[in-house]
């Protein structure tokens, strides 16, 4: 048994820079989005970690990446993302601001997961964040799995182990910190991830220069996709009130931890 | 893995070597070189500088530059060079320097006095403002596009491959789990920047040319910030100044588009201070009356810093030997005289690529005759050779005072290099004073012990409360623009580090560091990663490391093998910072 797996990843700005959401004639958008470093998003950047994982371990199993994004941006983060692992990549150029609605992302997924060649829905299974194309909706891959026919879905996965006999166990996260277990009999299944369990691979340069092969032409020939800026109306935008205090301490015991949050929750 | 070409780092140098290389790329006949670049910064646009360019160089590959096209940039508007009275009395100035200040005292405006006349040499008019991160992202992104040459940010070199005096690829820095993987290529480029550690082992190797040597350095930080609303300033708008916060301390303001300005200090080898700190400094040259007026109310946006190459034409390696060849500001091609540094190194990089055009196209070998006939040829027939000549000797009046520097440049740039002071340059660190010969005049040996003893217990540097001591104010943070330095790392410099990676800061010899006199590396260090640590050897966190390499040239102890080196070893690693504003 192989996998086809398909990877839906998005991409937003560094997590550690300074966003501003500004209204223009288009609807919201970030402040300088187009000069912010931009990386895969996290939970789709754990994803394709598994996916990579996953692939290694079966044989003749091939990755997929498909993303929505300026195709400028991509071809940016493909320099981080390329030297981690073999994937082939699939581009539709279009925008990952965060204000596009998610159900304008998905069927464009959808319908660029339905364009792989050989694509063989026995083997097919649909990784992405559990939040990913839709920052914080959580349903962009629940309406991918419905556009392509999957009822077997997942989110929030934290752990995925392939049975002997090709069935699925899944841990998802559910309330109070803890996991529930699932079994599904195999593919074809969508798995949202959260953060997985996998560190993060280190520079393989042999992937990078065989992955790069394949993902300038993609993104050469990545076609504009046609989203709809009025689907989702937008009263207003504006930084959330509380924002996050970030300080650098290493070795502090839970305890100290915890009096300091609820100091700051107090205070 | 095998590749044709390796090229190590990618800065302006880089940018401007794969620009004019991939344009010819493939072959005429056909083929298509294998051209890969490792960048050890997490993108192709952390890490560097704003600069103030004539760009001659790098309007010689975009004869159509817009630069609109390109985010925080415009052409060179209006400039002024400014002395900065001391409006404190704080900063350390010489009888020579404060009778100056007297006389300028009542002309003044704001504690400054505009420079009526800027010497041509020094003049960028025809140029533009711009960020070299965005400037970086702007190139890397068409190169990247032509699908001819690869660039892989976050992959550090640790070292050049050499067999029988031949360069034959380089090492990558081993990433923990994974041995780091050797790039074996038929020619290897290396631009690693003023700090260069690959090109360093190289001089290590092969030597530096009779009578050459890298003596001169600074550190240079910046902010980049949104101005206040309603601030006068136009984009093109580029000040310098000098005279404070101490003599020593040069500053800039470059205004870019949209109300957003880079701004910040340069502090030489050359200020014999053993706590020339640039993060306290930086704040209080904001906060002079002539600046502040315009930053007041402003925002930070980004900050850094990183280290320059001060040595110029006397500072350049070998250029080319067999299997590779230098390219960019550790090559000594930046101007010390006009203080321009990327556009020739942007052109040193064009003049390799046009070399090894050549040489692909004859299907000649890349031997250190060949490059020399063709690499070396060029760039000794060009202004950046022609201008680093004139340059070459204009700085070195600085090591006798800043008095005798600045005469010494107005003497070079007037008599284009003919006439040079004659004084004899120093290694960067081998002049430090102590902390009691420095403040031997304001502040009592047993308190500077005190001081620097209850410093040294808090994990701190000592530089905060010697400066409140002998006068500096308080800086009134007021969490917009007046950070405090950690605050910095976090808002502006989001400076990270991966997980994996070895510490790149080595304390070579701890029996000698415990000895030190000064640590002026924990005083020093841009990020606050070297502290004092147990039993007077410090301690090096490179998650707060910004890798600007100040702690390598600046250590006062020789490395008692090599005096051109110090104690300190600096090598290539990942992270550092994320932010591509700079």
């Amino acid at each position: 048994m192989s996998y086809q797996i398909v990877v839906c990843g998005s991409i937003v700005p560094d997590p550690l820079q300074t966003l501003e959401p500004v209204s223009g004639p288009t609807g919201p958008s970030l402040k300088n989005e187009m000069m912010l470093p931009s990386v895969l998003d996290p939970w789709a950047w754990h994803a394709l970690f598994e996916a990579a994982h996953l692939a290694k371990n079966v044989a003749g199993s091939k990755v997929y990446l498909v993303s929505v994004a300026p195709k400028a941006k991509l071809q940016q983060v493909m320099m981080t993302v390329g030297q981690k692992a073999p994937f082939e990549l699939i581009v539709v150029d279009g925008p990952s601001s965060g204000f596009t609605d998610a159900a304008e992302i998905a069927p464009l997924l959808a319908e660029a997961i339905k364009g792989i060649p050989g694509l063989d829905m026995s083997k097919l299974l649909v990784f992405g964040g559990w939040e990913s194309a839709s920052r914080g909706a959580g349903s962009t891959m629940q309406i991918v799995g419905e556009l392509l026919g999957i009822t077997n879905q997942f989110q929030g996965v934290d752990k995925l182990t392939v049975g002997a006999d090709g069935s699925f166990e899944i841990l998802e996260r559910i309330e109070g910190g803890k996991h529930q277990v699932s079994k599904c009999a195999g593919a074809p299944v969508v798995l949202g991830w959260a953060t997985g369990s996998l560190p993060e691979p280190p520079n393989n340069p042999q992937i990078g220069m065989q992955n790069m092969r394949a993902i300038m032409p993609a993104l050469q020939k990545a076609k504009p996709a046609k989203v709809a800026t009025d689907a989702v109306k937008y009263a207003s935008v504006a930084l959330p009130k509380q924002q996050r205090q970030t300080k650098i301490v290493k070795d502090l015991p839970a305890d100290e931890i915890a009096k300091e949050i609820v100091a700051w929750i107090n205070g | 893995m095998d590749v044709d070409i390796v090229c190590v780092g990618f800065g302006p140098a880089t940018a401007g070597f794969l620009t004019t290389l991939s344009r010819q790329l493939p072959l005429p006949d056909g083929t298509l070189p294998q051209v890969i670049c490792y960048e050890r910064a997490d993108d192709i646009g952390f890490g560097v500088s704003g600069v103030v360019t004539r760009a001659r160089g790098i309007k010689a590959s975009f004869p159509d530059l817009d630069p609109t096209q390109i985010p925080m940039c415009a052409p060179v508007a209006e400039e002024k060079v400014l002395y900065l009275l001391d409006p404190h009395g704080a900063s350390r100035r010489s009888l020579t320097l404060r009778a100056a200040d007297a006389l300028l005292k009542p002309v003044a405006k704001h504690h400054a006095f505009e420079l009526p006349y800027i010497p041509p040499y020094l003049q960028k008019h025809g140029g533009f403002v711009m960020s070299i991160g965005q400037f970086n992202s702007w190139v890397g992104a068409q190169l990247m596009g032509t699908g001819t040459v690869q660039i892989w940010p976050s992959t550090p070199v640790a070292q050049p491959l050499i067999e029988d005096s031949k360069v034959t690829g380089v090492r990558l820095v081993d990433q923990g789990e994974n041995p780091g993987m050797d790039i074996r290529a038929a020619l290897t480029v290396v631009g690693d920047g003023p700090v260069d550690p690959v090109g360093r082992q190289l001089d290590e190797k092969f030597g530096m040319p009779e009578g050459h040597h890298k003596h001169d350095y600074a550190v240079g930080m910046k902010f980049v910030v949104n101005l206040p609303e309603g601030c006068p300033l136009k984009p093109g708008t580029v000040l310098h100044t000098l005279g404070y916060p101490e003599p020593e301390i040069f500053g800039f303001l470059y205004v870019y588009p949209d109300n957003v300005a880079s701004l910040g200090i340069f502090v030489p080898s050359w200020f014999d201070s053993p706590v020339r700190t640039a993060y306290r400094y930086l704040q209080h040259w904001m906060l002079h009356p002539y600046l502040w007026r315009y930053l007041n109310g402003g925002t930070l946006r980004s900050w850094g810093a990183k280290t320059l190459g001060e040595s110029g034409k006397r500072g350049e390696p070998h250029l080319a030997g067999n299997g590779y060849a230098r390219i960019g500001e550790g090559s000594g091609s930046t101007n010390v005289l006009t203080g321009s540094g990327v556009d020739e190194a942007w052109t040193t990089g064009t003049q390799l690529a046009h070399a090894v055009l050549e040489l692909l196209k004859y299907k000649k070998p890349f031997t250190k005759e060949n490059l020399e006939a063709t690499y070396v040829k060029r760039r000794r027939e060009s202004w950046v050779e022609q201008e680093g000549r004139v340059a070459e000797r204009a700085r070195d009046g600085f090591h006798a005072g800043m008095v005798t520097g600045m005469l010494g440049m107005a003497l070079a740039g007037a008599t284009n290099g003919k006439i040079n002071l004659p004084v004899e340059t120093r290694p960067a660190g081998g002049h430090t004073p102590s902390l009691g010969e420095y403040y031997r005049d304001r502040i009592p040996a047993d308190e500077i012990e005190k001081i620097r003893k209850e410093c040294a217990a808090k994990g701190v540097s000592a530089h905060n409360e010697l400066m409140n001591r002998v006068g500096w104010p308080a800086i009134p943070f007021d969490s917009k623009l007046l950070v405090s330095h950690q605050d910095a790392l976090l808002m502006g410099g989001k400076v990270q580090a991966p997980a994996g990676y070895a510490d790149h800061v080595v304390f070579l010899y701890p029996n000698l560091c415990e000895r030190c006199g000064t640590h002026i590396c924990v005083e020093v260090c841009s990020g606050q990663a070297i502290t004092p640590g147990e039993k007077g050897v410090p301690a090096f966190d490179r998650e707060k490391c910004i890798h600007c390499g100040a702690c390598m040239w600046n250590c006062a102890t020789p490395h008692p093998e090599d005096s051109s080196r110090t104690v300190l070893e600096f090598g290539a690693a990942p992270g550092g910072l994320h932010s591509a504003e700079n």
